[in-house]
């Protein structure tokens, strides 16, 4: 009798504690997503609040000032950001696109094809600075001289990789019976691809892409010695051109309190953008599923 | 016609992925072409050599090494356990119409660019962390052994420690969502066989899920781990950059690798200097490269076992 009473206690306890186990385990669970999203919504606020100070026409119109000056702006750093983002998109995205479509539409079991998806992830997540000191030695080394192409170099390289994951991702998601039925029809394999499939995970392919964009347009690293920067206003690809996540990085290292407020509005201006990108790429994928 | 535009199309796929190919190929040959100087002089007694003497024309680069290492460990050590309760939140605990917003703002932060990580960690992180973790950990601990001499140093926001926790932010978004996803490949029979065995949800998660998923688990560290050694602008903001080694601090301002190359490739004359950095470079991008590769092929791994089961 006696037995079995403490025996139902050292149950009773035992499942007590396994119930506080999980209670705790939980309460940490809760508390590592709130952590997550604390410093998501601290940088956030930090950003707008000290970025909307700094904001003005004057950033849009204005060139980077020497330090201490009364005005100054953004203007050539903008101007030139805008110019290599675009450009590094429209090299790297067709590389991309096309790579994508071998790993998923002709390289699936070749050796070529298992050997580039692997190499593909690795550049995916390879340092970006690292990237920038190839361009270094293969481009600025050699024409004795930094610039504006060598940063449009260095950024297609970071977009090529972003945009052959997700199209072969999206592509892989195709139903094979669209495959066949166009093979069917008697159409050749290239029309399949490009008129059929490409065209089926089309919403997929321009959700990379703006990834890609979003992804070098606050791409410090590989500007650094690539395209450096410059203080006036250029749109020669072959001179050293300004870009506003290389601005941000002088002017916030510097002590002077205006290029200091121009970094915040310029840190502002890229937040706004890239997030403003995410959120656009997810909303369209989304609408497509 | 048909034959031809076949064959040009399927040409113009190939020798796109061949690219990608020959790109890897490049980077690495240039990195060992622009790094041969430095390793003719100092072979790898570069990798444990302190010295980094640009007048005297010395180089060693274990400090950088050192200080990539250590900040890229704090931030695994903050990372994993948050990434793991993240992922167990947004698969086992969050209401539906929660899981996509809070997912979503995850996720952002890893779109959250790298420079406002660093300006931000600069101007704003840092002040805080000086003002109400450092100086209390200091008058708390000055005196201990070990632990005395991890909090010396002046307490000012720049370091190894906030370079370390802001890479953790930065990496939690990559590890949490390669958890996330791995969980959710769970077979629901085996959780719920399980649940109908009397389990707590915390029980399922760690006997069952846990071991489930542990390569693709692994797999997700290791790709922030390389995100994390890689990361240059928000390290090069708050690690100080400087140039020692004298104490174990973790509050010392120190170098990394990657912000040893940004700050001082671009001025670097041509000759040792330059080619030491590359050094540097090339010893980076092949711990990534391990690194990376490793996470690979465990979240291949667990795909292959996943395929297998179902």
């Amino acid at each position: 009798m006696s037995a079995a009473v403490a025996f139902d206690a050292s149950r009773l306890s035992h499942h007590k504690r396994r119930k506080l186990v999980n209670q705790v385990a939980l309460a940490l669970s809760l508390a590592a997503m709130a952590f997550g999203v604390f410093w998501l919504i601290w940088i956030l606020i930090e950003t707008v609040r000290l970025g909307i100070g700094g904001l003005s026409l004057a950033v849009f119109t204005e060139m980077t000032p020497p330090p201490l000056a009364e005005t100054g702006g953004l203007a050539n750093a903008i101007f030139g950001s805008l110019t290599m983002v675009g450009l590094a998109t429209l090299l790297g995205t067709p590389i991309g696109v096309m790579a994508g479509v071998y790993l998923a539409e002709y390289g699936k079991t070749t050796w070529l094809g298992r050997v580039t998806q692997f190499i593909n992830d690795i550049l995916l997540s390879a340092p970006s600075i690292v990237i920038g000191l190839f361009i270094y030695s293969a481009v600025v080394a050699k024409m004795k001289s930094f610039s504006g192409i060598a940063g449009v170099l260095a950024l297609a390289l970071i977009v090529i990789p972003v945009v052959v994951r997700t199209t072969e991702n999206m592509l892989s998601l195709i139903p094979n019976a669209l495959r066949e039925a166009a093979y069917a029809l008697g159409t050749p394999k290239w029309k399949v691809i490009s008129a059929i499939t490409l065209k089926a995970a089309r919403a997929g392919v321009i959700t990379g892409v703006l990834l890609a964009v979003a992804r070098i347009a606050g791409e410090t690293a590989p500007l650094l010695f690539t395209a450096l920067s410059n203080q006036f206003w250029t749109s020669n690809l072959g001179e050293p051109m300004a870009s506003l996540p290389v601005t941000i990085f002088k002017f916030a290292m510097s002590p002077y309190e205006n290029w200091q407020k121009l970094a915040w509005a310029g840190v502002f201006i890229i937040t706004m953008g890239v997030l403003a990108l995410n959120i656009i790429a997810r909303t369209m994928l989304r609408n497509k599923n | 016609m048909k034959r031809w535009g076949d064959r040009l199309f399927a040409a113009a796929a190939s020798s796109a992925a061949a690219l990608t190919l020959a790109l890897m190929a490049g980077i690495l040959g240039s990195l060992v072409v622009g790094a041969g100087p430095a390793i003719e002089a100092f072979g790898l007694g570069f990798l444990t050599s302190a010295v980094w003497d640009p007048v005297g024309n010395q180089y060693g680069g274990l400090v950088m090494i050192y200080g990539t290492l250590a900040t890229s460990l704090i931030a695994l050590v903050i990372a994993v356990p948050v990434s793991f309760g993240i992922a167990l939140f947004l698969t086992e605990l969050s209401p539906g119409w929660l899981k996509r917003p809070l997912g979503i703002a995850i996720e952002l932060l890893a779109a959250v660019p790298s420079i406002v990580y660093g300006m931000w960690g600069l101007l704003v992180f840092g002040p805080v962390l000086a003002t109400y973790v450092q100086q209390p950990l200091q008058a708390a601990f000055t005196g201990v052994p070990v632990l005395g001499a991890l909090v010396s140093g002046p307490p000012v926001g720049i370091g190894i420690l906030s370079a370390g926790i802001i890479l953790a932010i930065m990496i939690i978004p990559f590890i949490a969502s390669v958890m996330r996803d791995v969980f959710e490949v769970t077979p629901p029979m085996l959780k719920e066989s399980a649940y109908g065995l009397g389990s707590t949800t915390w029980e399922v998660v760690y006997k069952i899920v846990l071991p489930y998923t542990k390569a693709g688990v692994v797999g997700g560290i290791m790709l922030g781990l390389g995100r994390a050694l890689g990361e240059t602008m928000a390290v090069t903001f708050v690690i100080g950059n400087m140039n020692q080694l004298n104490s174990l601090s973790l509050f010392e301002a120190a170098n990394s690798i990657t912000s040893a190359l940004a700050n001082e490739f671009a001025e670097a004359g041509e000759g040792l200097h330059q080619a030491s950095l590359i050094y540097l470079g090339l010893v980076l991008f092949f711990i990534t490269f391990v690194v990376l590769s490793l996470s690979k092929m465990l979240l291949a791994q667990m795909k292959r076992a996943e395929g297998a089961r179902t």
